[in-house]
């Protein structure tokens, strides 16, 4: 196997599984089988390229044999790489949660054909190295999560879906604009290839196009202040949905932002506008988390904090805030996706997500709440865990660099962090069930339960494998802060 | 060079669509968007040359006026996803007005919810919160 197989078999797998997943659309039994073989296979894929790049560094495959920049590049450096793995893995513990469970999530034909192409969506942004070609990846991830959001039509999808249709919509409306202007100013939509012609740009024009992309993929990622639909959007699907798409869509956005921010609008040294956004994010997402009383709008509120710290590591524009902010992102997909399907464990089992109407968990429920307990403190930053390792990175990141301000928000941030999941574990897992005459055994489901403790022990993995995993985000940091025709992944591109 | 009455178009389209999505009403989003869509399209054109040029070498090898093929590539893409998107659009704006039967962006009931508790200092219940029917560009939400 090389390159040139598994690159494009990174996306096409998922979209012939969805393309059989429909001829197999009248079993289910059939359809949830070839989810689990084809996200099989995509992991395995993912694994394999990962090793590759890591053996043999950047690996590029020019779609018809066109090289760069007349064809479509497809390109796995270390970070999209990483993500490939990362994602991967997600999407097999959410189709295994669904499958595992009986509230009829995969009650539609339509589920698992979606999921999958869904997951094409998200394999396709991470390793295309066009611009017009991550377009048509937004879209085909984007159509995809439009359809998995309303899927159910009850009347809360229906107008939560509406908001994020059409938010999603302007954003790709302002994408295809911002890749018109690139093309305009540069002539060439490649990215390796804008890389190269933007020192030509004026640099007033280049700047504002940098701006301009980083609202663009700010949407996307629920930068402040383009983040309010995010939280209205969110909670509404069901629940593993909600997991992916707040532990894996926003991730995305985040990655484009790493992308285009490093490889096409380089910065000399920090950059105040995405530290001040960082920093308001941050304090933003954690208040607005207290306020919530619903479980999955508070975890939702709190994703929108933690892009803040995520782009504060990018802001810096350093081989160690990048490094820090690529370890961040690898463990909050981890810890979000979990502490999300453990939100949906508690709707399943108890009927209801919200802290009125839950309590005393704890007690009927000790591995749910265990399970909790480990996530929760992980994406808080307690040490030992690997959330800690991942913010003491941004701390000192910004320490390196004297970027006082952004490091005191960063530390009120994570106190407020701390607040919103006590908030969640007193109102849900202590205290007093204010319903006992409710049956609680409905949604005790092995495979789901599973599913959800693959998630924690993932949280441990990464814990585990600190070590490890920091290693490869200083390489894929180190990849992505050398600009212009030093830039590796120029190199590999356009050798 | 880029043809003035193309500029003007874009900008009047742009002008046009941004007004109709402001709008509560949803049909007039989808249109709104849909005008969007088109000038985005133009835009692209717009950067690929003069109008009129061919976009392929002639037959003798001859090349004086070129038209950029790679824009009117991208605008056909992009054409294609418009137009997939408006008809998902359409149909779940079909599927609210089968539910609701109106076709109007109402505000989100738990951020008003949530908003009204801390107005008051204290937790509000559902039954406390309805949504009166002429009220659309207020709070939303009365007591």
């Amino acid at each position: 196997m090389t390159a040139d197989v598994a690159l494009p078999a990174a996306v096409i797998l998922p979209v012939i599984g969805a393309g059989v997943s429909l001829v197999a659309a009248p079993s289910r039994a059939a359809q949830r089988v070839i989810t689990a073989v084809t996200l099989a296979l995509v992991l395995a894929n993912a694994i394999w390229l990962f090793a590759e790049v890591r053996g043999s560094g950047i690996q590029v495959s020019n779609m018809g044999g066109w090289p760069a920049p007349v064809g479509i590049t497809l390109v796995a450096d270390t970070l999209a790489a990483a993500m490939l793995v990362v994602s991967a893995a997600m999407l097999m513990i959410v189709a295994l949660y669904t499958v595992g469970s009986d509230s009829g999530d995969d009650a539609s034909a339509a589920f698992h054909p979606v999921f999958l192409l869904l997951a094409a969506g998200i394999s396709a942004s991470f390793v295309t190295g066009d611009l017009f070609n991550l377009y048509v990846a937004f879209e085909v991830m984007l159509i995809s999560s439009y359809v998995l959001l309303t899927m159910q039509g009850t009347k809360s999808q229906v107008h939560a879906g509406m908001t994020y249709v059409v938010i999603s919509l302007i954003a790709s409306v302002l994408l295809v604009i911002g890749i018109g202007w690139v093309y305009a100013a540069t002539g060439t939509v490649n990215m390796a290839d804008v890389s190269l012609a933007m020192p030509g740009v004026e640099p007033a024009l280049r700047s504002g196009l940098g701006v301009f992309f980083l609202l663009v993929f700010g949407i996307k990622a629920g930068l402040f202040p383009l983040f309010f639909w995010l939280p209205d959007a969110y909670p509404t699907a069901p629940a593993p949905i909600t997991a992916v798409f707040a532990g894996l869509l926003t991730k995305v956005g985040v990655y484009t932002i790493i992308r285009s921010q490093t490889l096409l609008f380089p910065h000399e040294g920090a950059w105040p506008l995405l530290l001040v956004l960082a920093g308001i994010t941050m304090i933003i997402g954690a208040l607005g988390a207290i306020a919530q009383d619903d479980m999955r709008r508070i975890l939702s509120f709190q994703s929108v904090s933690h892009v803040g710290f995520m782009l504060m590591g990018l802001g810096l524009f350093t081989v160690f805030g990048l490094a820090a902010t690529i370890f961040y992102v690898i463990n909050h997909i981890v810890v979000n996706t979990a502490l999300f399907l453990l939100a949906g464990r508690v709707e399943q089992l108890t009927g209801s997500a919200t802290l009125r109407d839950t309590g005393g968990l704890m007690h009927r429920y000790p591995w749910l709440a265990s399970g909790y307990g480990i996530a929760a403190l992980s994406l808080a930053g307690i040490p030992p865990l690997a959330g800690f390792a991942a913010k003491l990175g941004l701390i000192q990141a910004a320490a390196v660099e004297h970027s006082w301000l952004i490091m005191a928000t960063a530390l009120i941030a994570s106190l407020l962090a701390i607040y919103v999941i006590t908030k969640i574990w007193a109102g849900v897992f202590w205290g007093v069930d204010p319903h006992p005459e409710r049956d609680r055994d409905a949604g005790r489901w092995p495979l789901t339960a599973a599913a959800t403790a693959v998630a924690v022990a993932g949280c441990l993995a990464i814990t585990v494998a600190a070590g490890p995993v920091y290693r490869v985000a200083k390489d894929a940091a180190g990849e992505l802060i050398h600009t212009g025709p030093e830039s590796p992944y120029v190199e590999a591109v356009m050798p | 060079m880029i043809s003035l009455t193309l500029v003007i178009l874009v900008g009047a389209l742009f002008g046009i669509g941004v007004s109709l999505i402001l709008r509560r009403s949803l049909t007039r989003i989808v249109i709104g968007l849909g005008l969007i869509g088109h000038a985005v399209n133009l835009l692209l054109l717009s950067t690929g040359g003069r109008a009129g040029d061919p976009p392929i070498v002639h037959d003798d090898g001859h090349v004086e006026h070129l038209a950029d093929p790679v824009p009117q590539a991208l605008a056909l893409t992009a054409i294609v996803i418009g137009f997939g998107v408006s008809a998902f659009l359409l149909a779940l704006a079909y599927r609210r007005w089968t539910i609701t039967h109106d076709d109007e962006v109402e505000n989100d009931l738990e951020d008003r919810r949530i908003a009204l508790m801390a107005r008051e200092g204290r937790l509000a219940d559902e039954h406390e919160i309805r949504r009166t029917p002429d009220n659309n560009d207020g709070e939303g939400l009365v007591r």
